[in-house]
């Protein structure tokens, strides 16, 4: 299978696995800032779905996306037992809600697998590359999809 | 550093100089400049010269050069400037400042009217117009360099890398105290090269005024060497202030060639170190000496001819001696003047950082309550100055973003010029309290309404020299702008003596654009306010200045947008006066704490007029689904705040909301239905936009006690989302219609 092409072959990467609407995903350790627990946001007026509202973060104030409802993958149900992960992405930082955080996997750039095409040739937008683990495979997320839908042309 | 990194500091330096130069060229035409005056302005220029001439910026360096040598002799006196020649200096440091900003640019364009300025300053310079025309700067350096002989004998001077640098350390007061000793740096300067000194004692005050702990002493060194800039740079780096550097290899192997031998040259160093060397010796030893050696009455001028003789040694013209003597006194002048650059970024962040403090006290503070603890424990008075610290902490660190308001002032100075010069009016503006300090995103801010409402005054306000005459007022007319710190604002006034607003057109033209029925009948300060709405515009030809369809309702609109107000008042006859009141700073706000839709919200208390919890009576409905408030006689449209931000939908006001009244710039009043009134509070204003971005409806968020964020509604936007509320009643319908639209 052809690699993805940001990832040399001999690259050491680090993700941070995360599962979300059931499934999961992982994302590059360096974009992550810190995991906290859930907290009741304030919501935002004029906001897509996902975008479940704003939060205090240290003065910060982050907007927190459900992961799982922006990938299409139906609505998160948030408790205490959600966890919120901080990315940086690009200048911005943004709280991405989860269902757990599992662990960090290091592999070689040759580990990791081109996202799949989906029949019609067009490959999902929001998955850089697949990387196997013992369980299955996780999903690498493109840093893009985890921004707030009408800042995204934006950033 | 980079070189974009100096260029930045640059244009940052440029700032400041043509600041300086701005406010000199005030005091000269005013007549109020000194000596120092025109010096301060001198030096100005030459270093944006100077600068500009190491980034390659030759439009700026040709005109700053001519600029500079009309200004040297205006210092030398050989120029005594007459009104003509002052405006000429006010232009030119007009386009100079012109000049840097389009070098900020990147452009290479020549502003227009630079020829016609650059004609007049070689005019005053004695040079023929047209003369200096497409010369580039090296070579005018021959015609109006103030070094007074230049020798070109280069090909004779003997080794072609030997450079020659002049340094002219004049001493501050404070040199032995701060630890500097001459000797020494002259014995480090003597390992780059061959060093001739000469010490200038005209500064040495005689008796009683001589305090043996300072220095009166001014030096100039010449060094000969195969020494880089860089070097001699080092060596006085710790006195970067009190020395001027210059590279003067050209001329130097000139002075040789005519001196003759190298080896007289040498005598004549040697001699002169040690001169120097027993100067500060001299100095210790002077008190007891200068009774018996000078009078009172002798002791300015003795030093003189002995200076005039060194200095047509070292090839000096006189009229730079002139201002020697002032060396040291300038130089203590400046010395407190010291002043930190700092990226505003930097100073933000701490802002933020504190704002965070201030917060997280309210946190612990809630908390604490919450676990029951007696108000008058210890711990409970140990926050308390903690708090106390901390908005101690707060205003500390705003005053680092605060500014004068000067800079700004004298802008304006030049927009009334310009603007009176193109009307062919007769304008002065008289500033006051420039020394008050807003905050810098204020002063940035204002810049574009206050130009606007600056050539309003100068455009509609003055009359014509001949009208003011006319009816017994003197030709010049009068802007005054002031500030002033008040009640926790700062009030801007700008005051015209011009003939007042002309209510009557005012009210035609409403009339006639349609922004008021034709029926109406206004009150006088109702006329003066129609000056503010959108789509008015009183210039009845389109003139360059004010009629560029940027009316009066843009300038309220960012007055605004500042949290500031602005009112007008005339008296026919009189004059107009328009006063911008503005909070202190952009970061903390006033804001009530309302609750609607199980939401928390801030809305701003500066425009929030009364909250009220109307009687059954006094809500009407309107329209399918509209209410109105009867107020004193006047009805006011009510919007539900959870529907009008789509937290809730078709949610229906009832007799719990609390309606809270507040005033929208474009339309008139409007009240908020709300569930809850909970607090009255200092809020500190976070940005939504870092990180999320701009919400229709809310201008910011902040975050309150128990650490929740609450949005800011911006009250102007939330009525635009509404729709069109004021005056006319029958835009309910269609308010409704915009809700469902914003919602969806």
């Amino acid at each position: 299978m052809p690699k993805p092409q940001q990832w040399a072959e001999d690259d050491v990467l680090e993700f941070v696995t995360l599962k979300a609407g059931g499934q999961s995903f992982c994302i590059e350790i360096t974009q992550i800032r810190e995991i906290r627990r859930w907290s009741p946001v304030t919501a935002l007026p004029q906001a897509e779905q996902a975008v479940l509202g704003v939060m205090n973060l240290r003065g910060a104030v982050i907007p927190i996306v459900d992961l799982a409802a922006r990938l299409g993958l139906g609505e998160c149900d948030a408790s205490p037992r959600h966890v919120i992960m901080v990315v940086a992405v690009g200048t911005k930082t943004v709280g991405l809600l989860v269902d757990s955080v599992s662990e960090i996997l290091t592999v070689n750039g040759e580990q990791i697998c081109e996202a799949p095409t989906m029949g019609r040739g067009d490959v999902p937008s929001s998955i850089l590359g697949l990387i196997s683990v013992e369980e299955g495979m996780s999903r690498i997320l493109s840093p893009g999809v985890l921004l707030p839908r009408g800042i995204m042309e934006a950033a | 550093m980079s070189r974009d990194d100096l260029k930045a500091t640059f244009f940052a330096e440029c700032e400041d100089l043509l600041e300086q130069l701005s406010e000199g060229s005030q005091a000269m035409i005013a007549g109020t400049a000194s000596e120092d005056t025109v010096h301060a302005i001198f030096r100005a220029v030459h270093s944006i010269k100077g600068a500009a001439g190491a980034f390659g910026l030759e439009n700026l360096v040709t005109f700053a050069h001519c600029f500079e040598t009309v200004l040297d002799l205006v210092r030398s006196g050989d120029l005594v400037p007459d009104t003509d020649a002052l405006h000429t200096i006010l232009r030119s440091g007009d386009m100079l400042a012109d000049l840097v900003e389009l070098a900020q640019s990147d452009s290479d364009e020549i502003p227009e009217a630079m020829p016609a300025i650059l004609d007049k300053l070689n005019e005053l310079a004695g040079i023929e117009p047209g003369l200096e025309a497409g010369a580039g700067g090296e070579e005018t350096e021959e015609f109006f360099g103030f070094q007074p002989v230049v020798f070109d004998l280069m090909d004779e001077a003997g080794d072609p890398d030997e450079s020659c640098f002049r340094i002219r350390l004049s001493a501050s007061s404070d040199l032995f105290r701060n630890g500097h000793d001459p000797v020494l740096l002259f014995s480090e300067l003597a390992t780059l090269g061959r060093v001739e000194t000469r010490c200038d004692l005209s500064a040495l005050p005689v008796g009683a005024a001589f305090d043996p702990e300072r220095c009166y002493l001014n030096w100039e060194i010449t060094l000969h060497g195969q020494a880089t800039e860089t070097a001699v740079r080092d060596v006085f780096m710790f006195l970067e202030d009190l020395c001027e550097i210059e590279d003067i290899t050209a001329q130097a192997a000139g002075d040789i060639a005519v001196a003759g031998t190298e080896e007289e040259a040498d005598h004549a160093v040697q001699d002169d170190v040690s001169i120097a060397e027993a100067a500060p010796a001299a100095a210790g030893i002077a008190p007891m000496r200068t009774p018996s050696r000078f009078t009172p009455m002798v002791a300015d001028e003795t030093p003189a001819p002995i200076e005039l003789a060194l200095a047509a040694e070292a090839g000096l013209a006189p009229a730079e001696l002139a201002d020697r003597p002032k060396g040291p006194a300038k130089a203590a002048a400046q010395v407190p003047q010291t002043t930190l650059r700092v990226d505003p970024e930097r100073v933000d962040r701490l802002i933020n950082t504190v704002g965070e403090l201030i917060i997280n006290q309210a946190v612990i503070a809630q908390k604490l309550l919450e676990t029951g603890l007696a108000t008058n424990s210890d711990i409970m008075s140990d926050l308390d100055d903690y708090q106390y610290l901390a908005r101690e902490l707060q205003e500390g660190v705003m005053a680092i973003r605060a500014q004068p308001v000067k800079p700004l002032f004298q802008r304006m100075q030049r927009i009334v010029r310009e603007a009176a010069d193109s009307l062919g009016k007769e304008v002065a503006l008289v500033t006051e309290g420039e020394g008050t300090e807003i905050d810098k995103t204020l002063v940035e801010r204002l810049a574009e309404p206050l130009t606007h409402m600056i050539r309003n005054a100068v455009d509609h306000g003055i009359e014509s020299p001949e009208k003011r005459m006319a009816v017994g007022k003197p030709a010049l007319g009068t802007i005054r702008l002031s500030a002033a710190h008040r009640s926790g604002d700062v009030l801007i006034e700008i005051a015209d003596d011009g003939a007042g607003l002309n209510r009557k057109r005012i009210l035609e033209i409403a009339v006639s654009k349609g922004l008021v029925p034709s029926d109406a009948k206004l009150s006088e300060p109702e006329i003066d306010n129609l000056l503010f709405m959108a789509g008015f515009s009183t210039a009845e030809k389109v003139t360059n200045l004010s009629g560029r369809g940027v009316g009066m309702d843009v300038v309220k609109t960012a007055i605004t947008s500042l949290g500031g107000k602005v009112t007008i008042s005339s008296r026919p006859g009189e004059g107009t006066q328009f006063a911008i009141s503005l909070p202190l700073t952009l970061a903390v706000m006033d804001g009530m704490v309302i609750h609607a839709a199980g939401q928390t919200l801030v809305a701003p208390l500066s425009s929030v007029l009364e909250t009220i919890r109307p009687r059954a009576q006094d809500v009407v409905p309107y329209g399918r689904e509209g209410q109105l408030l009867s107020i004193r006689g006047t009805y006011v449209p009510i919007v539900h705040l959870g529907n009008l931000l789509g937290f809730t939908s078709g949610a229906p006001i009832t007799s719990d909301n609390i309606l809270i009244l507040i005033r929208s710039e474009h339309s008139g009043q409007v009240a908020l239905a709300v569930d809850e009134i909970s607090d009255q509070r200092q809020v500190v204003v976070k940005s939504l936009e870092g990180n999320y971005g701009a919400i229709a409806g809310i201008s910011a968020a902040t975050i309150l006690g128990d650490g929740r964020i609450a949005l800011i509604i911006d009250t102007d936007a939330t009525l635009n989302l509404a729709g069109d509320l004021g005056r006319d009643l029958t835009l309910i319908e269609e308010t409704q219609h915009a809700q469902t639209a914003a919602m969806g």
